[in-house]
């Protein structure tokens, strides 16, 4: 079976919006209905890859029709009524299928419920993020058969050649099908880790566009933008589940401060010296408003909503000087006393030196370095050489960042280190 | 759908047979298999003799090729195995994460082929 590629808005650009300037009414339907579609056709036809196809020619149809016939009163109705008559003209060309048939037909024009179109949005993000698939395919799934970006689309958005993609997914439709990984709400006594998988896969997502690890843009705002839309999606579907919100406020307090972490050149510009004004206090506002939300429920706070707690401790500073860093240190203490690791231990050191100057978080720091296991990561080194900045140890200094130099992979990141140990020279 | 559970583990890993918790593991063994048996889902499951006992056959250019051991030597070796018939691969998953030793073993789950007629 091919991979249809849906008429999708291309979002590939456009950072700090994930909507194209002009939207016609089948990209305004396309981001709430496809979802829908394709996980409604999920449960009813009972494969991912044909109620992708289906669902791929039924926007490709409304994009033919609605121009000149208009905008059908209840577009999503149309769409899936549309998907399921293409359906059965192609379940009649194949017998294994053959048997929904009369069901589909009777349906046609029936609507699922809100309770049923809930649960078949969950089966399909549970199908997609099942712990059976490996990492990369889950992640790609997700964006393909939820988010509906097209295969150029996560491609592109993950600086792979466009085929290794398609034969990713082509190898996790194989398996899906071939180990008959089921398309529904876990069991109860297995939901909080499912739960899990799904809000990891959401963060790679995040993650993977927050900080580009490879190449040379530091930021890549489409896959920021889908984590989020995930999220928030993922958010409205378990309203009660506290770790879900907290995912949710974590990305959109995060991403907050998109536009002011780069300059013209894509280096990084450090948390004290971004724009404030240029955060997104939209982002803000929908963030704070999730993590309420998240602690509504348990007192435990959960590991989200933790790092949540510290994106909403810099989001609501309003000048850097104004930063909470004795609540960021308490929150990374949390992180570390539950076996938080490394990074948190690198986190907590820096916060240390933030708030009680750089000898402490040096001494700190010693401490991280001296455990060996972040000795590859360039964030240590860059994070040394500015307190030994700081602390008036200039060479020591440039002997860090000749090191974060050395470990770093993005060359935006690697020229941004090289200028920061120039000055340093000019500094003195 | 048809599951396969392939059974693995490292034969100096759990109890040993003069051990009290031995007969404790063998009494699992059986309670596993008869609740397995009773679910309706069980089709087959055996316990297999040590990689010791295991003949490879391989042929290549038309020559049978027998060789002594597993056909890979790692630490954890097939111990057993159990032939299932679940809804999906999550009955699948829920059915092999209470076989006895997968505690300290693991047990690779897969599909059966199946061929239409």
């Amino acid at each position: 079976m091919t991979d249809h590629e849906p008429p999708s808005p291309d979002r590939i650009p456009s950072p700090g919006s994930r909507r194209p300037t002009v939207v016609s009414p089948v990209e305004a339907a396309f981001r709430t209905e496809w979802p829908k579609i394709v996980a409604t056709l999920t449960r009813e036809l009972g494969d991912l890859q044909l109620a992708e196809d289906m669902a791929g020619e039924a926007f490709a149809e409304a994009s033919r029709v609605w121009r000149t016939g208009g905008v059908p009163h209840r577009p999503g109705a149309w769409l899936l009524t549309t998907a399921r008559r293409r359906a059965i003209d192609r379940l009649r060309r194949d017998r294994r299928f053959e048997d929904r048939i009369p069901h589909l037909a009777a349906d046609l024009e029936r609507q699922p419920e809100t309770a049923t179109l809930v649960d078949d949005q969950l089966a399909l993000i549970f199908g997609c993020c099942h712990p059976a698939l490996d990492d990369e395919a889950r992640v790609a799934l997700t964006l393909r058969s939820i988010g509906g970006l097209s295969t150029a689309q996560i491609a592109r958005a993950f600086l792979v050649p466009e085929p290794t993609m398609a034969k990713r997914l082509v190898r996790a439709k194989k398996k899906i099908r071939a180990a008959g990984i089921p398309f529904t709400i876990p069991a109860r006594d297995q939901l909080d880790a499912r739960i899990d998988a799904v809000c990891g896969v959401i963060y790679a997502v995040f993650t993977e566009g927050h900080t580009a690890s490879t190449g040379s843009a530091v930021l890549r705002g489409t896959l920021c933008d889908e984590a989020i839309w995930l999220a928030e999606t993922l958010a409205g579907l378990m309203p009660d589940h506290d770790e879900v919100r907290a995912l949710a406020a974590l990305c959109l307090l995060t991403d907050a401060r998109r536009a002011t972490r780069t300059d013209d050149r894509g280096w990084p510009i450090l948390l004290a010296d971004q724009d404030r004004d240029r955060w997104n206090h939209d982002r803000i506002r929908d963030g704070m408003r999730h993590l309420v939300a998240a602690g509504a429920h348990a007192a435990h706070p959960g590991p989200y909503r933790l790092r949540a707690i510290v994106a909403a401790a810099h989001a609501g500073a309003p000048r850097y000087a104004d930063t909470d860093w004795g609540s960021i240190i308490a929150v990374y203490r949390m992180m570390r006393d539950r076996g938080g690791g490394a990074i948190v231990e690198l986190n907590l050191a820096v916060a240390i030196g933030e708030r009680d100057g750089p000898a402490a978080g040096l001494a700190e720091l010693d401490r991280v370095l001296a455990s060996g296991q972040l000795d590859e990561y360039h964030y240590l080194h860059a994070a040394r050489a500015e307190l030994l900045r700081r602390s008036g140890a200039v060479d020591r200094a440039r002997d860090g960042y000749a090191r974060a130099i050395e470990c770093c992979t993005n060359d935006a990141e690697r020229a941004w280190l090289a200028d920061r140990q120039d000055r340093l020279i000019a500094d003195v | 759908m048809k599951y396969m559970f392939l059974i693995y583990s490292d034969p100096t890993a759990g109890p040993s047979p003069e051990s009290p918790e031995f007969g404790a593991e063998m009494q699992q063994w059986f309670s596993y298999s008869q609740e397995l048996g009773e679910s309706g889902l069980m089709l087959g499951g055996e316990g297999l003799q040590g990689a010791d006992t295991a003949t490879t056959v391989q042929v290549r250019d038309g020559a049978t090729i027998t060789a002594d051991g597993p056909f890979a030597e790692t630490k954890e070796v097939l111990g057993g195995f159990y032939l299932v018939d679940a809804k999906d691969l999550d009955e699948a998953i829920a059915w092999a994460a209470k076989i006895p030793n997968v505690g300290y073993g693991s047990v690779e789950i897969r599909p059966v082929m199946e061929f239409d007629n």
